[in-house]
């Protein structure tokens, strides 16, 4: 690998995408038009919050009536709290066209200060995946955000309750904070996939790559420099994205450093597969073909929309064998749950994967014929 | 000066068929080699394995004393190669593409003097899709020029270009003789290998059929040199009976075979001594495009000869 190498050829490829404004329409102005085409259909304007039927079996203590009010102050659930027998509560939603429900259980309260495990149970309708996915954000927030209190107070932070009243409502989510590292993820995905899967068949077929083998460029350097330019593009469309969410929708997310190797190693796993999807195909029209079979799932069933956990359980389990899951799902806990230690292993996860296929395209792509 | 390509017994199969069967030739370093023959006869597949691009099924290839196949690393920073039909990134400009040649060998031409070369300096900073097929061609020619080869192999370059642009590949190609490197040149025109080469190899079916400089293979395989008179068709008949020539009549004009020059006096004073108005007489010899549509013709149809028998 020589930098000079990968640096000519890298001058190539941008020049290439910015003389092409298809190209350069879906890498940087496609970014903005989804975020506000999602934030304006989903975003949480008051009215179009999703009532949440609860069923208290924690009596009213202090502790559920703060959370509960915590969740009406997420501006995406509208509690309203039901007298009905836990075990009869699933078809009693049913019959009364609740889409969402949520069982606080009984000694949530004292579970909670003793740092005890206690089980919220979220009842949600797989039909409405869109209130189902609004209410998940708004009761994953709060858990987290009580969460983060209680384990304050097992160290040696401040008294919960001053930490929670200071805290609620500003850092709380709402769908389009959980959508930024989702349609993040999605242009991760869709950008490179596209557009390599196109390259690998018809620089074939133009007999491009020929004319490369001929100079002293290598396989893994040409390769390379692709990655580093979707790299760049990941940044730049990620930040637009955030940009266009904080600007638009008042998103809140983190953005820290931690965010930095999702950028990276994103765009170096599906440049990589979109080239092994364009290798293995004979033809432009198949290479299409394989490259759609590869990313369309992946494309709405990641967590890119709506969250993985909303999903029916055989489709949850569909989804954990998709690469781009954890790079959604590290984003999630980057930008929204600040889990580090679960970033980790996504993002080792996501360059396992990467490595993998990188090598497998660079052995299996070839410059010329037997 | 040494033996730039040595090829010795090269085969190359698909499947059943041959597409190259058996070959055996050399080019002598800084001559102009031109390599002909039919559509599909095995010219490109041949040109493809010397560059390294393509795998032989038999035999040995040295280029430069490389193994194309095996050393293409070392041999691709020695050789320039424009391939049949060149194409290139699209947006790209010929001054782009010449830096980005010359950072990938490591070498450093003046991209405007590269182009001057095979003019089309005016065209430095179009864009690749706007050029036409003869400028693309040029700039493939500079792109194979970029780091300074000793042996270019130009596959058809001219094929589907106008006469000029023709013609300034040609002054291109003198130019890299005269600069002493070899040039490994395939073609479909007859008169361009003839006007360009130091020697010819015909191709056909796989197989080499002629081979040597133009002259030699047009005196080994042509017809004799002929004497054409523009005269009336009855001419012919007097030189047969009165000269001992094999004379024809054709198109208005009667052409008599010529042995020696001593026929030529023969003929002329044969012509004179006859009466029959006659207005002017000129010389005329096969070119190697008559003698490449003989051979090739005789072989077809000698195949199909031994197709149709039993």
């Amino acid at each position: 690998m020589r930098p000079a190498h990968i640096f000519a050829d890298f001058k190539v490829v941008a020049r290439t995408y910015f003389r092409n404004p298809v190209a350069l329409f879906f890498s940087l102005i496609f970014p903005i038009i989804l975020i506000a085409l999602f934030g304006l259909i989903f975003s949480s304007t008051g009215s179009s919050s999703v009532t949440l039927a609860v069923v208290n079996e924690d009596h009213n203590s202090s502790e559920s009536v703060a959370f509960l009010a915590a969740l009406n102050q997420t501006t995406l659930v509208k509690v309203q709290v039901e007298n009905v027998a836990p075990g009869d509560f699933a078809s009693w939603l049913g019959q009364n066209d609740y889409p969402v429900g949520l069982v606080i259980p009984a000694g949530f309260q004292a579970n909670y200060t003793n740092h005890t495990a206690t089980n919220l149970t979220l009842y949600t309708d797989p039909q409405d995946a869109a209130s189902s996915g609004q209410v998940e954000a708004a009761v994953i927030g709060v858990t987290n955000q009580f969460n983060l209190n209680a384990v304050c107070t097992a160290g040696s932070c401040a008294p919960i309750i001053g930490i929670s009243s200071a805290n609620v409502g500003s850092a709380v989510y709402t769908y389009i904070d959980y959508l930024i590292p989702g349609l993040i993820g999605f242009t991760i995905l869709t950008s490179p996939m596209f557009s390599m899967v196109d390259v690998a068949s018809s620089y074939r077929k133009d007999g491009i790559f020929r004319q490369l083998s001929l100079t002293p460029l290598t396989r893994a350097e040409w390769l390379t420099s692709r990655i580093l330019w979707y790299i760049v593009l990941t940044f730049v469309s990620a930040g637009i994205m955030i940009g266009t969410g904080a600007y638009l929708f008042n998103a809140h997310v983190l953005v820290t450093v931690q965010l930095i190797p999702f950028l990276v190693a994103g765009p170096f796993l599906f440049v990589s597969l979109g080239m092994l999807a364009g290798s293995v195909a004979r033809t432009p029209e198949s290479a299409a073909l394989i490259g759609n079979i590869i990313t369309f799932p992946m494309m709405f069933l990641s967590g890119t929309f709506f969250p993985v956990s909303s999903f029916p359980p055989g489709l949850q389990t569909f989804a954990h064998v998709l690469p781009l899951y954890y790079v959604i799902d590290g984003m999630n806990q980057v930008m929204l749950f600040a889990n580090s230690a679960r970033a980790l292993t996504d993002v080792a996860i996501v360059l396992a994967i990467a490595v993998v296929f990188f090598l497998l395209s660079i052995r299996l792509f070839k410059w010329r014929d037997e | 000066m040494g033996v730039a390509i040595e090829v010795k017994g090269l085969r190359k199969r698909y499947g059943p068929l041959a597409a190259v069967d058996g070959i055996d030739f050399s080019v002598e370093a800084g001559s102009v080699f031109a390599f002909l023959g039919p559509n599909g006869a095995g010219k490109t597949t041949t040109t493809e394995i010397l560059e390294g691009l393509r795998n032989r099924s038999e035999g040995t290839v040295g280029v430069l004393g490389f193994d194309p196949w095996a050393d293409g690393g070392t041999l691709h920073r020695r050789i320039g190669v424009i391939p049949q039909d060149f194409r290139f990134f699209e947006k790209i400009t010929p001054r782009e593409a010449i830096e980005y040649y010359r950072a990938l060998f490591h070498t450093a031409p003046d991209p405007v003097e590269l182009l001057r070369r095979v003019e089309l300096a005016d065209k430095a900073d179009a864009r690749f899709d706007s050029l036409s097929g003869g400028q693309k061609q040029k700039l493939g020619l500079a792109l194979s020029l970029v780091n300074d080869p000793e042996v270019c192999f130009l596959d058809e370059p001219t094929t589907g270009l106008d006469p000029h642009a023709r013609r300034s590949i040609w002054a291109v190609i003198r130019q890299l003789r005269k600069e002493g490197r070899t040039v490994f040149l395939t073609t479909h025109y007859l008169e361009e290998a003839e006007l360009l080469a130091d020697r010819v190899a015909i191709i056909h079916h796989g197989r080499i059929i002629a081979s040597g400089t133009p002259g030699h293979i047009i005196e080994q395989f042509g017809g004799p040199e002929r004497l054409r008179v523009e005269a009336p068709p009855e001419l012919a008949g007097y030189l047969a009976s009165h000269a001992g020539v094999v004379a024809r009549a054709e198109d208005g004009h009667v052409e008599v075979e010529l042995r020696s020059k001593e026929d030529a006096l023969k003929v002329l004073s044969a012509i004179d001594a006859s009466g029959i108005p006659w207005q002017g007489f000129e010389t005329v010899h096969d070119t190697l495009e008559d003698v490449f549509v003989r051979l090739v013709g005789q072989m077809d149809e000698g195949a199909l000869r031994s197709e149709a028998a039993p």
